[in-house]
């Protein structure tokens, strides 16, 4: 190998190749690092809301952080499909359900199949209804006593925070993102011929079928032995007809352990999930789409394929969010999962800047705190609400963000930037 | 075979009725492209305001002939000039705005009438049973098959006013005015087109027709709450019959109506008819509906009568 400088010249002899090369690429352990910090960052704040700011703030605040956190997952997965992409998705509510659903056959029937919370012969029902333990039966003269078992409450049944329980219903809201994702999928794929608003319309009938659906399948067992009479795909089509799924095991409501670190830990998952892909180059090209369909499928974008990945990812979430959303109320009425949630989604992104990560958070802070604050004037409250949408539509169409994140804004750029000045000195 | 007598005559007074209110879809859509959801909600509007004043003139048992007829006239004009005002104040000033914000601007309109509905000193929070004016009278039969009233009524009223609208969209200076905006409506104001008098033609006719489709429901159903799902359901489905038959399409709307109901009362008939022993083939009627607008679309995407349209760089 020779040298440019040619032999002997005052440089020395260049280094091999491979070791020049390497000494361009990053550190791979630093490399590891740099991705892998926000992952930590993401649980080091949800440990802290769920040890520190839950119990500080109070029983009602902590309901309210936890919507608002349920509330960034669900506008997060519509940002990347409806933000991003520009796609308008009305069928989210019916990635929700799908994901609930899911997630809720997993936890609700897998909590007696697997940990067989409710030990057999509890169907003892003697005191209204209630189940009885019948190792602690005592016939009297007077009356039959026996401890009461409490199958259903969920509460702290099967081992508290990061129980087995709770990787139950971990595993439950991946399988929940899971199918909904393959609705996503199915839904995606009519984007191959749509565009626009029929491809808003199609999602909407999407949305409604899936609702319909949930109302068609089998009524939910409740009684222990019935269930584990059953094997699980069995209990498949058991989702609650029309009366819906209820009695979920508690895993994300207010003051149960564990439900301000998952609630918020899926949270940030979602918004590291869509800050790198906003950045990345499958992110520019969703922008691409939204900004100019035509423009981007002559620029080399795979348009409907960029579109059906979107879909799949946004149902992922949603159905995650959905799953979060079930084990928070512990039931699911189809009817409440219908066309006026997917709209409420669709308003979180549109208040808070389409494609704005900030603008969603602050989206979903501000409709689901407001509500809350003005709870006391119900009667005009939604009056107010709808009114307060109509005129911020019309004085700030952009959304309080715009496209814009909090470090695009000009005040945050100089501050990094006088910050950056200040380092190099 | 008197079953399909009576399942053809259910579906054409429901397609009726859904072609009553997919007009006023359509009509707007055509013109100023964006989804009116607000439109279900005049319809419930129209329902509670003909029973309202109704009952305030005092028509509710044993009213005149000409009761019926006027307590519409009288609700429709109210109806039209509500689009009318909705339209000055919602939505004129987003007029160059992204439809995504008409849409959003649309949906807080909504949700604005069905709360300010459901307050006491209007339609109140309880649903109603409406007393009709007229009552759902036996006309005549075929064969076994009786045909009533509402049915006729409904028919009727549908076959005269999408006549009318068909007439006056093709016929008339305003129709011409109105189809020069829809199709651009730039150039259209240019031609001396007054295009803000046209979108308020176009949403009063939306809303009168609106109306009449509420009143007609209500005679068949109780009167829900203004923010009950019924409402939301009805103006979904309507809003997919003006789809299906290609939106902005006045005959297409009228089509793609009949199409709906068909799939919903005959095909949901017989197919639960077959599968007798299935309890849940039952429910499926939302089912069909939806399928046949996914189904429609992905064959034509613009929709039946839909013009197609080439995207050009």
């Amino acid at each position: 190998m020779t040298h440019p400088d040619g032999p002997g010249s005052p440089r020395g002899p260049l280094a091999p190749l491979q070791d020049r090369v390497r000494a361009h690429l990053p550190n791979p352990g630093l490399a590891a690092g740099k991705s892998a910090a926000p992952f930590v960052a993401a649980i080091m704040i949800a440990l802290l809301m769920e040890h520190a700011i839950g119990p500080a703030v109070g029983l009602t605040w902590t309901k309210i952080l936890l919507d608002v956190g349920i509330a960034i997952v669900l506008a997060g997965s519509l940002n990347v499909v409806n933000g991003y992409a520009g796609q308008f998705s009305l069928g989210q509510a019916g990635f929700m359900l799908v994901g609930g659903y899911a997630a809720a056959w997993l936890t609700f029937y897998g909590q007696i199949h697997f940990f067989d919370i409710c030990p057999s012969g509890v169907e003892i029902d003697i005191t209204d209804g209630k189940m009885c333990d019948p190792s602690t039966i005592v016939v009297t003269k007077e009356a039959v006593t026996c401890a009461l078992v409490d199958c259903f409450s969920g509460k702290g049944a099967t081992g508290g925070f990061l129980g087995s329980g709770q990787l139950l219903f971990l595993a439950g809201c991946i399988l929940g993102g899971i199918v909904a994702s393959l609705f996503g999928l199915l839904v995606g794929l009519p984007s191959l011929r749509l565009r626009g608003d029929y491809l808003a319309i199609v999602t909407l009938g999407f949305g409604e079928i899936v609702r319909v659906i949930g109302q068609i399948s089998a009524i939910q067992p409740k009684d222990p032995t019935e269930i584990k009479a059953r094997s699980m795909t069995e209990l498949l089509n058991n989702l609650g007809a029309s009366e819906g799924f209820s009695q979920i095991p508690d895993y994300t409501s207010q003051g149960t352990p564990g439900a301000m670190f998952w609630v918020f830990f899926f949270a940030f998952l979602v918004l590291i999930f869509i800050y790198r892909l906003k950045y990345s180059s499958k992110g520019r090209a969703l922008l691409a789409i939204r900004e100019n369909e035509i423009a981007a499928e002559a620029m080399g974008v795979d348009t409907t394929r960029q579109k059906v990945v979107a879909f799949v990812f946004s149902a992922f979430f949603a159905g995650i969010g959905g799953a979060l959303y079930a084990h928070q109320i512990q039931a699911l009425d189809p009817k409440e999962l219908g066309f006026q949630k997917s709209i409420d989604l669709v308003i979180i992104v549109v208040i808070g800047g389409m494609g704005s990560i900030t603008g969603i958070v602050l989206g979903a802070a501000i409709l689901v705190i407001l509500p809350e604050l003005f709870r006391e004037f119900s009667e005009y409250r939604m009056v107010v609400y709808a009114l307060a949408l109509v005129v911020v539509m019309i004085l700030r169409p952009q959304g309080i963000m715009g496209i814009q994140e909090l470090w695009e804004l000009s005040p945050w750029r100089k501050l990094v930037q006088r910050i950056k000045r200040r380092g190099n000195k | 075979m008197s079953d399909l007598l009576q399942t053809l005559i259910n579906t054409l007074a429901l397609g009726g009725l859904y072609a009553l209110i997919a007009l006023g879809y359509t009509l707007v859509y055509g013109i100023l492209r964006f989804i009116n959801f607000a439109h279900s909600d005049i319809v419930a509007w129209g329902g509670w305001l003909a029973f309202t004043i109704a009952s305030g003139l005092g028509f509710l048992s044993g009213a005149p002939g000409f009761a019926m007829p006027l307590v519409m006239l009288i609700t429709m004009a109210i109806c039209a000039a509500m689009g009318v005002t909705i339209e000055l104040l919602a939505y004129r000033p987003l007029r160059k705005a992204p439809r995504l914000n008409v849409l959003i601007t649309a949906i807080g309109v909504s949700l604005f009438l069905q709360n300010v509905g459901m307050n006491d000193k209007l339609f109140g929070t309880r649903p109603t049973t409406i007393v009709p004016m007229m009552p759902n009278t036996e006309l005549f039969s075929i064969g076994k098959v009786p045909v009533r009233l509402y049915d006729v009524l409904t028919i009727v009223l549908a076959l005269v006013l999408v006549v009318a609208l068909e007439r006056l969209v093709y016929r008339t200076k305003m129709g011409r005015a109105m189809r020069a905006v829809s199709f651009d409506e730039r150039v259209a104001s240019l031609m001396g087109i007054n295009v803000n008098v046209v979108v308020s033609v176009t949403f009063a006719l939306g809303s009168a027709l609106a109306a009449a489709g509420g009143i007609l429901f209500a005679l068949r159903n109780d009167l829900r709450l203004t923010s009950d799902s019924t409402w939301v359901l009805l103006g979904l489905k309507a809003f997919v019959a003006a789809v299906v038959g290609g939106i902005g399409n006045v005959r297409g709307a009228a089509v793609g109506a009949l199409l709906i109901a068909f799939v919903e009362v005959f095909v949901h008939f017989y197919i639960t008819r077959f599968f007798s022993g299935t309890e849940w083939v039952g429910k499926l009627q939302d089912v069909y509906v939806f399928m046949i607008l996914i189904a429609v679309l992905m064959w034509k995407p613009s929709g039946l009568f839909g013009k197609s349209t080439v995207e050009k760089v």
